[in-house]
């Protein structure tokens, strides 16, 4: 059985450095095509019509006056009459036509009848919600009642996340194309093995004859995994005009409709002694991700007493529903334990930097969060800066500092990879997967010329088509564990078969040659081979292509699972106006054995920014009125600009005790803290909590108003 | 030869001069204060011969260089007429009303949103109009995006051409810009995946490069 397990550190050539992405030039030059930039000979424009009420029932559909516009090739209902639209801004029906103005145009014209239903649209309180909840049952672990009796300070508060958006700059969409019975689809996915065998069974033709290609994708966030509505019209749209179709949603369309994070809240009782040992914890969460129930919390979140209960009560709502959001769940159950236990050890006038240390005991892995905790309050100097809850300093400008813990799991999808070497020494790997953005391709070419002892550029690395060989789906940070494992797999295989051409040639057998430095040679013996070119020339004139193999769910020496991972915040606030100002954020993860040192930080730096935009701009508001969203647009629904960040500083934990554990994903973990750790630091600075994020000028005002009570 | 002095492209619709020209005929109305409905019909009318639309009209565009014709309603945008009829895929289109910078492009010499120009008015203005694709020459990279590549400045790269195209209008007005007043001066672009870092490095290390005489 051949070794496939990493080289050792003195021996990696590659892995471990600081290397660029390989399709930044592709990016930064405007080169690069993306799903909307595809303009295919004689394509046509697609636009839907969306319901305008939040809850009605489709009485008819009248598309005559619409097919007979300008322009106009085709028309597909997505709704039928008797069916019931659970949103403002539902699809219902698609058309297209030879300009995309022509489209909007026709859209107008189409005439649906709706029989408007009682709606709502707001995540209160379950009690304020009607009949629109779905409570689940409650979980206990250990005896919480004995644990409060042991608690010596109880502390009670209410926290919560609002509804926000995955905002992707490249809206969902398409390009369809049919050619025969067979369908090519250019889609924005995080799927591109997947989505073909979800439209095929839409379209009652076989999985084969799909094919979903997708070389770059504009931001996807945990939203993009179907083949949605509007694919399946899109399609059909095509079929129906015999030409191709290309459906890009509005920007409205896409802030409604195609992604949100659900909104999580929870009155929690957490108890300690008064050395500051958790005792217990209570809570009662709810929130809403849109008509469908979501987001049960798993309350409490890394420090877990384990005496506790918890309960969570779905709020069923007439807005877009929720998607997997970038660690689903995680940042608001983040948010809603450390705001907890921050208050806790303020009631207890303890540090919470030494609050946290005291309980680490009851996470999964101490030692990681005691180190990653240090080295945070090291970067951020948090003895130096940090002072009792409610900066003194006379004058309105308050200075603060707040901390915060996470975990993931990471792990690898399933993932399988074709590696080919070619005669004339070129090398490919080709596999069904995507590059998001986090800098997969560039991983990848990484390991396979790591493996093949070959410089980064002699890899040619094929993804983003479907007619690769099946990789999962881009979620839940298994993309990076999933692909570094059936590349190194592919390439060791690949590199078997081609030292077993070429080992009679050097009179030795296979396992006593290596393939290092651009060349094919004894082990330890530079002057016994041949260049690369040499050896691949004595496949004649036959490639070699090996699979590797990710298996889902089997030991796999390459890879592993769960991180932890600290942060900590430094803002200022103005406690004239509310407004809040990033100082500085300092991220420590750990990820196992870091590939690309670049594009792994650049995961940190971006979950970090993700984080505060969250924490202090981004809130979808919904208005009950009307049942509409107010702010599906970019001037209200707002993310941080690169003034409004402040300084972030990131230190990858890496070296023995982390990097033999192999890969892990990197996508999640940093996004979950900085809510908890940018809360954290506002309470320390003004004094009292406030319980909701966004952390907007109205919401620090209004809890400086309150002065804590309540 | 100055810009006043080149031979003035005829001039589609009902202009400012235009206008006043024909309000000024309308004393009563104007001595009064008031347009009525009638009057505005009136200049309308007046200048019907000059007006573009609804249907396509033909016009001409200045970009990267290069004079394009194309024949298009006017009710297009500029960043339309770029990705759609000039293949110029580079501006992206994402809040489609002027918030977020993605299909910013270069008009004499400022950057702008493309999503909020209508291409007639890019057209009717004689304006040079540079797009991301116009910065590399012979093939290779411009300093600002290799600058963008090398400090990682990018992640899935829907904002990038913009941001480049927004930060090479910036250093081109203020060569030697710090790392602090980078901060303060590329807020009209956005970015979802949080390239923020990257970018302010990014651009400081540009402008030093193109001090530097490569630009």
């Amino acid at each position: 059985m051949a070794d496939y397990a990493w080289p050792p550190a003195g021996k990696r050539g590659l892995i471990g450095k600081s290397i660029s992405r390989l399709d930044g030039p592709a990016k930064a030059s405007g080169r690069a095509k993306y799903t909307y930039d595809v303009k295919l000979p004689e394509t046509l424009y697609g636009k839907m019509v969306l319901s305008p009420y939040a809850h009605a029932k489709i009485v008819r559909i009248d598309t005559s006056e619409a097919e007979g516009m300008p322009g106009v090739r085709a028309v597909q209902p997505m709704k039928e009459p008797g069916q019931e639209v659970l949103w403002a801004g539902q699809e219902v029906v698609a058309l297209a036509a030879e300009t995309e103005d022509q489209a909007i145009d026709a859209a107008r014209k189409v005439k649906i009848q709706y029989e408007p239903l009682p709606h709502f649209v707001m995540d209160t309180e379950p009690t304020a919600a009607g009949a629109n909840t779905r409570k689940l049952a409650e979980q206990v672990d250990g005896n919480p009642d004995q644990g409060f009796g042991q608690a010596e300070v109880t502390h009670e508060g209410t926290y919560g996340s609002a509804v926000i958006n995955h905002c992707c700059l490249e809206a969902h969409g398409q390009v369809a194309q049919w050619e025969g019975e067979s369908l090519i689809v250019h889609a924005s996915t995080q799927n591109v093995s997947g989505i073909g065998g979800e439209l095929a069974r839409g379209l009652k033709i076989p999985a084969g004859n799909v094919t979903i290609l997708t070389p770059v994708m504009g931001g996807g966030f945990g939203s993009k995994f179907g083949g949605d509505t509007w694919g399946l019209a899109c399609a059909q749209l095509a079929k129906k005009a015999n030409r191709p179709v290309k459906m890009m949603l509005e920007r409205d369309q896409e802030q409604i409709g195609a992604g949100s994070r659900p909104s999580i809240y929870a009155k929690v009782k957490v108890g300690a002694k008064k050395d500051g040992t958790l005792t217990a914890w209570a809570s009662e969460s709810w929130g809403t991700g849109g008509p469908q129930p979501s987001g049960n919390p798993n309350l409490p979140y890394v420090v877990r007493p384990p005496d506790r209960r918890r309960v969570h009560t779905a709020v069923l709502t007439n807005t877009g529903p929720a998607r997997a959001w970038r660690a689903p769940n995680h940042p608001q159950m983040c948010l809603i334990t450390m705001a907890a236990l921050e208050d806790l050890a303020a009631d207890l006038q303890m540090d919470p930097l030494q609050f946290f240390l005291k309980n680490l005991s009851f996470t999964d892995r101490p030692e990681v969060y005691r180190a990653e905790l240090e080295k945070a309050a090291e970067l951020v100097d948090w003895k130096r800066k940090w002072h009792p809850r409610g900066d003194k300093t006379p004058g309105p400008i308050k200075h603060g500092l707040g901390l915060s813990i996470h975990t993931w799991g990471g792990g690898g999808h399933p993932s399988t990879c074709n590696c080919t070497i070619h005669p004339d020494g070129s090398v490919e790997v080709s596999l069904g997967s995507q590059d998001l953005g986090t800098g997969t391709r560039t991983v990848i070419a990484i390991v396979a010329a790591e493996t093949l002892g070959l410089p980064l550029e002699s890899v040619k690395v094929n993804i983003g088509d479907s007619r690769y060989p099946p990789s999962g789906a881009s979620g839940g940070s298994t993309t990076v564990g999933g692909v570094s494992s059936s590349t190194r797999r592919a390439a060791t295989n690949a590199l078997n078969e081609l030292l077993a051409k070429v080992a009679p040639s050097l009179g030795m057998s296979p396992e006593q040659l290596e393939a290092t430095g651009g060349r094919v040679q004894v082990r330890g013996d530079a002057t016994k081979g041949m260049t690369w070119q040499q050896a691949c020339a004595k496949l004649g004139t036959a490639p070699i292509t090996a699979t590797g193999q990710r298996v889902a769910g089997a030991r796999d020496e390459l890879i592993s699972s769960g991180v932890g991972g600290a942060q900590m915040a430094e803002v200022t606030v103005d406690a004239e106006t509310g407004v809040v100002r990033m100082e500085k954020l300092v991220a420590v993860q750990d990820c196992g054995l870091i590939v690309d040192v670049k594009t792994a930080e650049s995961q940190v730096y971006g979950g970090c920014i993700m984080g505060v935009c969250y924490a202090l701009y981004e809130e979808k508001i919904m208005d009950q009125q009307t049942g509409r969203c107010l702010n599906a647009d970019m001037e209200f629904y707002k993310l941080a600009g690169i003034g409004d960040i402040g300084e972030i500083v990131v230190h990858m934990m890496t070296g023995p005790g982390y990097d033999e554990r192999g890969v892990i994903g990197l996508g999640e973990p940093p996004v979950v803290s900085p809510g908890a750790a940018i809360s954290n630091a506002v309470a320390n600075a003004i004094g009292v909590r406030v319980p909701t994020i966004p952390l907007t000028p109205d919401r620090v005002l209004a809890a400086l108003e309150k002065g804590g009570k309540g | 030869m100055s810009k006043r002095d080149e031979p003035r492209k005829e001039k589609r619709g009902l202009g400012r001069r235009d206008f006043v020209k024909l309000v000024s005929g309308t004393s009563a109305a104007v001595s009064a204060g008031v347009l009525t409905d009638a009057d505005l019909l009136g200049a309308q009318t007046a200048a019907r011969g000059k007006m573009s639309g609804p249907g396509a009209v033909p016009m001409a565009l200045r970009v990267n260089g290069q004079q394009r014709q194309v024949t298009l309603e006017p009710r297009v945008t500029l960043l339309d007429v770029l990705r759609d009829s000039l293949n110029l895929t580079g501006a992206k289109k994402v809040c489609d009303r002027g918030t977020c910078g993605a299909c910013t492009v270069i008009m004499d010499g400022k950057p702008i949103y493309s999503c909020t120009m209508l291409a007639i008015e890019a057209a009717m203005s004689g304006a040079s109009i540079e797009t991301i694709e116009g910065l590399v020459s012979e093939g290779e990279l411009h300093v600002v995006s290799s600058a963008f590549v090398q400090n990682d400045a990018q992640q899935c790269g829907f904002c990038t051409p913009g941001f480049v195209m927004a930060a090479k209008a910036y250093i081109d007005a203020h060569p030697s810009p710090t790392y602090q007043q980078v901060q303060r001066s590329l807020g009209g672009n956005l970015c979802r995946c949080g390239t923020y870092m990257g970018v302010r490095r990014a651009v400081v290390e540009a402008a030093m490069k193109m001090k530097g005489g490569r630009s």
